[in-house]
């Protein structure tokens, strides 16, 4: 199955991708995950001003199937969230990497970011 | 290893997710499940349920052994008549919910679910061997002989002639397939095949299901998606059948139904026949009809937008109260409504429609209402 990887993003192993502006890092995830989920009826984001820790589980998606728990990729104070994806959680699945975006984090370690996967490793992490 | 059905490849071909299931190797979806379970319910779907389990009883005594361990009344079936019943243990636990058709005078087919085959298998033999008459009766597990398939909605009674070849003559007196009423089963011929079709389902629509040798299953399928195409049919994998199924309220054994609720705490008194002769689990299943039970399936309704409700979140009394009284055993979110629904157990006291319930979903108390079932009644 042939995904849709950006180059300009990061990603993650669990499959979020980043996109940094500046000091600020807008998260979603992949259209790999996307895929994976199926059709998402619910979207759940972390609160405007809570401090995430990388890796810490911060965001749930749920499918008609099941629930997923979404992790911060990199640690940051929560700035923005994308409250037209939890009125249409739909937009996760047609528009991943645009209107189904899930919020944005002001970078607290600007480090963690080398710690990311470019668009070419995580295409390899997918595997073939 | 897990089990492959006939149409393993099928699936495959037609780009369908493949799931582990019940011990099956089975499609999730094709398209998606939202579209999937839309198809059924405007105009039609294709499942493949060759997982599910043919068993065939036979003999003198077929009937009266049959109805000493189902406890839906077999004397009320003519030939060619079916019915959705149970099987239950001494304690009036369920072994299976499954349905029985009378295919000859003698003959009784039984549609039993995938997971529990060998259970169900081991119960009848069981049984068999304590029964006076068991000269006279024969039960056969036919499992692997036989592929199944379900079309499913308000538009499969306009092209169901056109999957067969005509009548073979077995089951109900029809000559064709879309004269069968609802439960009755007959045969037709599917060149070079036979195959047993009934007007039954899991979807809450009209719609038929259609039992064949193993070996016949995919050329039936596939003549089945060319004859549909036209009228909107869809294949349609387990995710569909499960939203559609819940909709309709209908049990799925291992959420609703287990060896340890019986089918009177499952609202599917019904099915039972109190006033036959003797059958396993009557004395427990009438003494709960006297006194009551501790615990009954309730459907439920999140009041506003909120994430589904899933198998195993705690109900709760609202708050001042706020007692922890029963377990949700399927959720979802219901396509058709637009909002979450699931099915629980709690203590006939708390189960009236209209109580007000909390859901505990991922630590926090979120409102829903027990309502009447079913979440889904198609128009008739």
């Amino acid at each position: 199955m042939e995904h849709n990887i950006p180059s300009d993003l990061n990603y993650t192993k669990s499959h979020e991708w980043v996109r940094v502006a500046g000091d600020l890092a807008t998260v979603g995830i992949t259209d790999h995950a996307q895929h994976e989920l199926t059709d998402v009826v619910f979207v759940e984001l972390p609160a405007m001003g809570r401090h995430l820790k990388a890796g810490e589980a911060c965001a749930v998606v749920e499918s008609v199937k099941t629930a997923s728990d979404i992790y911060a990729p990199v640690s940051g104070e929560v700035m923005e969230v994308n409250v037209a994806a939890t009125s249409n959680p739909a937009l996760v699945n047609s528009e991943p990497y645009a209107g189904g975006w899930f919020f944005k984090l002001r970078i607290a370690r600007p480090a963690e970011l080398q710690g990311l996967l470019t668009a070419p490793q995580y295409a390899i992490h997918l595997g073939p | 290893m897990l089990k492959r059905t006939p149409l393993f490849e099928t699936h495959q071909k037609l780009g369908g997710r493949l799931i582990e299931f019940g011990g099956w190797e089975m499609p999730v979806q094709y398209s998606g499940i939202l579209e999937e379970h839309r198809a059924v319910r405007t105009a039609a779907g294709l499942f493949d349920i060759s997982h599910m389990g043919e068993l065939r009883l036979s003999g003198a005594a077929a009937l009266e052994f049959l109805n000493r361990v189902l406890t839906n009344d077999v004397q009320r079936l003519g030939v060619g008549q079916g019915q959705y019943t149970l099987m239950c243990r001494e304690t009036g636990g369920v072994v299976d919910d499954l349905y029985v058709f009378r295919t000859t005078e003698q003959e009784y087919l039984l549609i039993v679910n995938a997971s529990r085959i060998e259970a169900d298998m081991a119960w009848l033999e069981a049984q068999w061997v304590r029964f006076s008459r068991r000269g006279d009766v024969v039960v056969v597990n036919e499992s692997d002989q036989y592929g199944a398939v379900a079309i499913q909605g308000p538009r499969v009674a306009e092209f169901i002639d056109a999957c067969f070849d005509g009548g073979w003559g077995g089951g109900a007196a029809v000559t064709h397939a879309r004269d069968l009423q609802k439960n009755e089963i007959a045969s037709f011929r599917t060149a070079p095949a036979v195959a047993w079709v009934s007007r039954t389902g899991y979807t809450g629509e009209d719609g038929f299901e259609v039992v064949v040798p193993a070996k016949e299953v995919v050329v039936l399928w596939n003549r089945i998606l060319t004859v549909g195409q036209p009228f909107g049919l869809k294949p349609a994998g387990l995710g569909a059948r499960d939203t559609l199924r819940l909709e309709a309220c209908y049990p799925l054994y291992g959420h609703e139904l287990a060896e340890t609720i019986t089918p009177l705490e499952a609202g599917l008194g019904f099915f039972v026949a109190l006033d036959k002769p003797d059958f396993m689990g009557r004395p427990v299943l009438a003494a709960q009809k006297q006194h009551g039970f501790d615990k009954q399936c309730i459907a439920f309704k999140m009041a506003g937008k909120s994430a589904p409700p899933r198998p195993h979140y705690a109900i709760w009394t609202p708050a001042p109260s706020a007692r922890k009284i029963g377990e949700v055993v399927s959720g979802t979110q219901s396509p058709t409504l637009g909002v979450g629904i699931g099915m629980g157990y709690v203590p006939p006291a708390e189960a009236k429609p209209g109580t007000v319930i909390d859901i505990e979903i991922r630590g926090r108390m979120t409102p829903a209402t027990v309502v009447t079932k079913p979440f889904y009644r198609r128009k008739a």
